[in-house]
């Protein structure tokens, strides 16, 4: 707990973290910006497990270890998706979005 | 706990020792083909020890539980995958593994089963997300799986960063519910969640995440271009297994965990069972290409279960779970189709089966079963699927709901009659000639019919499945 800081301060900024994640997602024209985008909302979810659990119910850790196990899998997901990336750039030598266009509808 | 305690996860031990093994051989075996042929055997045996009867219980404080309908439900997948593999032995043998990237096909693919065993048996919501997430990066893996194909890569980072989006959403959601009732265990959520705004909203993400696993309708655009690009054989894994296990979480976790919120997600579930229904049949009419076609086909079908999980009652579970196992069947021995015409020849629009039942008859009457039981025309398993779906939704009184799904059931049939009419009716100009299936393709082919016809005529399995879900509302 973080003295004169309430808990509707850090769910605020979370919750901006993540509408800003989520419109990134959708209107980033480059590969890498929409994987940060990515990024951010799974942060703020970390986060917020993290504050919920010490404000509201600091008598138990599941909050905390959940969000130990956010960042693992995040790191994975970011891992394969570079991967992927990194393997269509060896084709179209791009990372925007534009080159991803072969199958529509 | 004892060391006993541990046998509950008899499946997830054995798949795990199944996934080593093969890491083992691949090392040690310098023959590829053989590491291929124990991967297949190795399967076969491990599905054969599931089918052995399983203790009930839970392990980990709550967070893994077991019980008869998930492991009746575990044995099914395994015969579904076991199906996979078969259909998928041809193109493994001669082009993966001249590429040497056979053994790990075979390791990611039982990774992602063994993710899915882990989220239908989840009994917390971190088990739940930890299942989900493995069962889902290791198949994004399986999409760009053919890296020298454009397709394929496209394919896998649409379906890579669409899932981690669905992830991240997902995750807030169940933050919500974690502050709004302080737990992340499903019997305790279930007993302290309230119609609360707050809870509301969480739940709502929440759902989000599982809708995007079984493609319903917002989240359904990934659907069609990932099994476009991704090898036909990891397209019939995802349109079936995946989505399956997915469709089996979903109704655990909206009538056990969410029981209290089912005011609220009846009336969600009923626009969306609408907007997926037709949206699906509405796409699938124009498509040419037969697996975007599939993919289509595959998201109304995912609309009809829906009407089961409507009903809220016992004969939901029972009904879902029954159609399911009809919908692995049917897809299975469709897709199985389409590869085999891929592979030989690589063709796969829908004017090239035109005439395909003067050269290859054999091929051609498997299809026109597969197609006909996703349809729902009586002599085969998916009219009985349909028919108890129907008949769970109307059970509750929503006669309206079930009017409008015998309406795209109409819709359906006549694009699923469009590619019989190419098969049986038309004269192609240069029509697939005959070629023979080897032993492993026909035999997972036999095994999807076979299970068509098993399924819906012996009525014993609907009645053991009736049997073994009434635990939920006691």
């Amino acid at each position: 707990m973080i003295n004169g800081i309430s808990i509707y301060e850090i769910l605020t900024l979370t919750t901006i973290l993540f509408f800003i994640g989520v419109y990134g997602f959708f209107t980033r024209k480059n590969l890498i910006t929409i994987l940060m985008s990515i990024e951010l909302i799974l942060n703020a979810s970390a986060i917020n497990f993290v504050i919920i659990n010490t404000y509201l119910y600091p008598e138990n850790l599941q909050g905390a270890i959940f969000s130990v196990f956010i960042i693992a899998v995040a790191a994975a997901e970011t891992a394969l998706a570079v991967a992927i990336i990194i393997n269509l750039y060896k084709m179209i030598t791009s990372v925007e979005v534009k080159g991803t266009e072969l199958m529509k509808y | 706990m004892t060391i006993e305690n541990f046998l509950l996860m008899r499946n997830e031990i054995s798949l795990l020792a199944v996934i080593l093994l093969i890491l083992i051989g691949e090392i040690f075996v310098s023959n590829k083909k053989t590491v291929i042929n124990i991967a297949i055997i190795l399967f076969i045996v491990h599905t054969i020890i599931g089918f052995l009867p399983l203790e009930i219980g839970k392990l980990f404080g709550g967070s893994f539980r077991t019980n008869e309908l998930v492991h009746f439900f575990k044995s099914v997948l395994n015969v579904g995958v076991i199906i996979v593999l078969l259909q998928a032995n041809d193109w493994i043998k001669e082009k993966l593994s001249i590429e040497n990237k056979s053994s790990e096909f075979y390791i990611l693919l039982f990774a992602t089963l063994l993710g899915m065993y882990y989220m239908i048996s989840a009994g917390d919501f971190l088990m739940l997300f930890i299942g989900i997430e493995l069962a889902t990066i290791p198949t994004a893996a399986l999409v760009a799986y053919e890296t020298s194909k454009k397709k394929s890569a496209e394919a896998g980072i649409k379906f890579i960063l669409s899932a981690a989006l669905a992830t991240g959403v997902s995750l807030f959601g169940i933050s919500m519910l974690y502050a709004s009732t302080g737990s992340i265990y499903f019997t305790e959520v279930s007993t302290l969640l309230t119609n609360t705004p707050l809870a509301v909203l969480g739940f709502v993400f929440f759902f989000a995440g599982i809708a995007f696993k079984v493609s319903l309708v917002p989240f359904h655009f990934w659907t069609a271009d990932t099994y476009e690009g991704a090898p036909i054989s990891v397209a019939s894994y995802l349109s079936v297994i995946s989505k399956a296990s997915a469709v089996f979480v979903m109704v655990m976790v909206l009538f056990t965990v969410f029981q209290s919120l089912s005011a609220i997600w009846v009336n969600m579930i009923y626009g969306i069972a609408i907007a997926t229904m037709f949206i699906g049949n509405l796409f699938a009419l124009r498509q040419q290409n037969m697996k975007r076609f599939l993919a289509y086909s595959s998201i109304a079908q995912a609309g009809f279960i829906l009407l089961g999980m409507i009903a809220n009652t016992d004969l939901g579970i029972t009904t879902v779970v029954y159609f399911a196992a009809i919908y692995i069947f049917s897809n299975l021995a469709a897709f199985g189709v389409v590869q085999s015409i891929s592979h030989k020849t690589g063709k796969e629009n829908i004017d090239d089966y035109n005439g395909l039942y003067r050269t290859n008859p054999k091929m051609s009457l498997v299809m026109l079963m597969a197609l006909f039981s996703l349809a729902g025309i009586p002599p085969v398993a998916g009219f009985f699927g349909k028919f108890f779906l129907f008949t769970a939704a109307a059970s509750k009184g929503y006669y309206l709901l079930v009017f409008i799904a015998v309406i795209n059931v109409t819709i359906s049939l006549y694009y699923y009659l469009l590619v019989v009419q190419a098969m049986f009716l038309r004269k192609g100009e240069n029509p697939i000639p005959f070629y023979k299936n080897s032993i492993a393709a026909k035999a997972g082919l036999v095994i999807a019919v076979l299970g068509i016809f098993v399924i819906g005529l012996y009525s014993p399995i609907y009645e053991y499945i009736a049997d073994i879900s009434n635990f939920v509302f006691k």
